[in-house]
């Protein structure tokens, strides 16, 4: 698998993206320059180093003289946990529900695929604004809202390869020798769906990563002291002509990080599929 | 074709009715007592049971539903909590604004995307192909409201003629007072506001676009049919564009319909960077103010307005694509 991905360039840019993303979250105490959370008014908005020599901090400060890398790097680990919990419970759900409706058939197959039918009927981040606008702003409820708009995807994806693989002779094979459908469905389907799920939920939590940051750019999402790019991008918004460079700076992070999932997303498709692969 | 252009519009209704129920659920989804949320600790209970009763709230579940998509039906989405004022008509100032950004953002990724990426497919392995993909990617890895606060921060605090927030006035207007009076100020007002807003959200959508019409032309120009029209002699021009290029934007209108709902979504935050005076605006501020009848409104149509689109875009790909089957 490592070796397909060694030789993918796009699979192999993203996973080097999203490693040095999660070795930066995972030791991020280690590697803020300063306090991400100490306040000095003296110094707010300080410029970045490389428009003012002298300053002591390399993307400068914010409104509340905050270390801005700092905070960053600190922020890394919030967009990472939500989208990453999120995309999880979505493809818990999602595969659950596609792979009991591919399987099982009939009515129920028809319920669950209308009720995901209706939750694509909302523009994904619209849906998610309004429940979290419903359940009150915080990192749960924007986990849940998030994880809620990404079931339909998962499930659609999981129930086609469902479909697909029910009328192998091996899964033909299972049934005849009288396994248990919970072991046919788990161990001889759903074994077989890894692939095209996988790239789903790679590509989802780019998805997730942007409407995270929207969630908290409205102050739907994790709320003060905790710090998010979303958040950040807001606090920047109020000082964009005065400093330019708090909007610019955790924007930059967030399309970094969303761009390695894509990549790799993109990447492992063509790994998969090499069928799907165009050119 | 008739009777699958039929069958289409009916379909809509079971899926109008479940978004409303979804739209109407949320509310009750929320914590706590939305009576309690608005009248806050210190009232009496004689408020408490007023508001309970001008609102609904002491009836059962599915006659509160009833009652209100019923109402909802005759285009009365109730009074909105905060603003005293009916949310239809809170809705209908606010929509054209809504409706004429998402019409030039998608304008602008089709204008520029389809070019980009036949110019990609052309130059195929050459810098412009190579350069628009970087730009596809990095297109679709970008949240449009913060490429809005870089425009903003970048184009707009240098551009003179540029302003950071609000609307000049329709564009469309613009476009009929130019016709009618001879004159471009109207036009000129509109275009100016709408451009960045615009460009934020339609990048994303272009960088698709540009990746899409670069695949499928590349994929169309190696059929069969084009190597015979390269064999007629043909010029280059023409097999591209008339026979290459036709085909190759059947996935492009798909694509558009597809798009356009997260594109609806993403506007609801990049309206809120320009302050543009739109639906998006109008149910972010309900939300801070927790003003539920305008967020049900709010989302209600603008789900629908998604469904009207898609509509719009099975059929036009039905018409386009004669293969495709009506049962």
């Amino acid at each position: 698998m490592l070796r397909k991905i060694a030789k993918n360039k796009s699979a192999l840019v993203g996973l080097i993206l999203i490693s040095i993303l999660l070795l930066v979250a995972i030791f991020a105490d280690f590697l803020v320059p300063n306090d991400p959370y100490h306040m000095d008014i003296w110094i707010s908005y300080d410029p970045p180093q490389w428009f003012a020599p002298d300053s002591t901090y390399i993307l400068g400060t914010d409104d509340m003289g905050r270390c801005v890398l700092s905070r960053i790097i600190m922020g890394s680990r919030v967009s990472l946990l939500v989208a990453g919990i999120a995309t999880a419970t979505s493809l818990v759900f999602g595969v659950g529900l596609g792979a009991v409706g591919g399987y099982v058939g009939g009515r129920i197959d028809a319920f669950i695929m209308r009720l995901m039918d209706l939750i694509l009927s909302i523009p994904s981040i619209l849906l998610a604004i309004a429940i979290v606008a419903t359940l009150g702003p915080g990192v749960v409820n924007a986990m849940i809202a998030i994880a809620i708009v990404r079931i339909p995807q998962m499930a659609r994806v999981t129930r086609s390869m469902v479909l697909s693989i029910k009328e192998e002779d091996y899964v033909q094979a299972g049934k005849a020798l009288g396994f248990s459908h919970t072991r046919i469905l788990f161990k001889h389907i759903l074994m077989n769906c890894f692939a095209p799920i996988l790239v789903v939920a790679t590509l989802g939590m780019g998805t997730a990563i942007v409407v995270e940051a929207g969630l908290s750019f409205l102050g739907l999402g994790a709320q003060p002291p905790i710090i998010s790019w979303g958040r950040m991008l807001a606090m920047g918004r109020q000082a964009i002509r005065s400093a330019p460079h708090l909007t610019l700076y955790p924007g930059l992070a967030i399309v970094f990080t969303v761009l390695g999932f894509n990549l790799l997303g993109d990447g492992l498709r063509d790994i998969f599929d090499p069928q799907l692969k165009k050119d | 074709m008739f009777k699958y252009i039929v069958r289409r519009v009916l379909q809509l209704i079971p899926v109008i009715i479940g978004i409303s129920i979804l739209v109407f659920m949320l509310v009750h989804l929320a914590p706590g007592d939305p009576i309690r949320l608005l009248l806050g600790e210190d009232a009496t209970p004689e408020d408490y049971a007023r508001l309970q009763r001008i609102y609904g709230f002491d009836k059962p579940l599915h006659i509160q539903y009833l009652t209100w998509a019923g109402n909802a039906l005759q285009g009365d989405f109730g009074v909105s909590i905060r603003q005293g004022a009916p949310v239809t008509m809170l809705i209908r100032s606010r929509l054209p604004a809504t409706m004429e950004l998402a019409f030039f953002s998608v304008l602008f990724a089709v204008i520029f995307g389809v070019p980009l990426g036949v110019l990609a497919a052309i130059k195929r392995g050459s810098v412009i192909d190579l350069s628009s993909m970087v730009f596809a990617l990095l297109g679709v890895s970008m949240p449009g409201f913060w490429l809005g606060l870089v425009l903003l921060t970048y184009v707009a605090l240098n551009v003179g003629w540029i302003p950071m927030f609000g609307r000049g006035g329709s564009v469309f207007y613009g476009f009929g007072q130019l016709f009618t009076t001879f004159s471009a100020d109207a036009l000129y007002q509109g275009f100016r506001y709408i451009m960045l807003p615009a460009i934020s959200i339609g990048t994303a959508m272009m960088a698709i676009i540009t990746r899409l019409t670069r695949s499928s032309l590349l994929e169309i120009m190696g059929k069969d049919y084009i190597r015979t029209a390269r064999a007629k002699g043909l010029a280059e021009r023409v097999v591209v564009f008339k026979h290459g290029l036709r085909n190759a934007l059947l996935p492009v209108v798909t694509v558009v319909g597809i798009q356009f709902g997260a594109m609806l979504g993403g506007a609801v935050i990049t309206e809120t960077v320009f302050a543009w005076p739109g639906v998006g605006r109008l149910i972010v501020n309900a939300i801070s103010q927790r003003d539920f009848p305008i967020i049900q409104g709010g989302v209600l149509m603008l789900a629908i307005i998604f469904t009207l689109v898609n509509l719009a875009v099975d059929l036009s790909y039905a018409f386009l694509n004669p293969r495709i089957r009506y049962d």
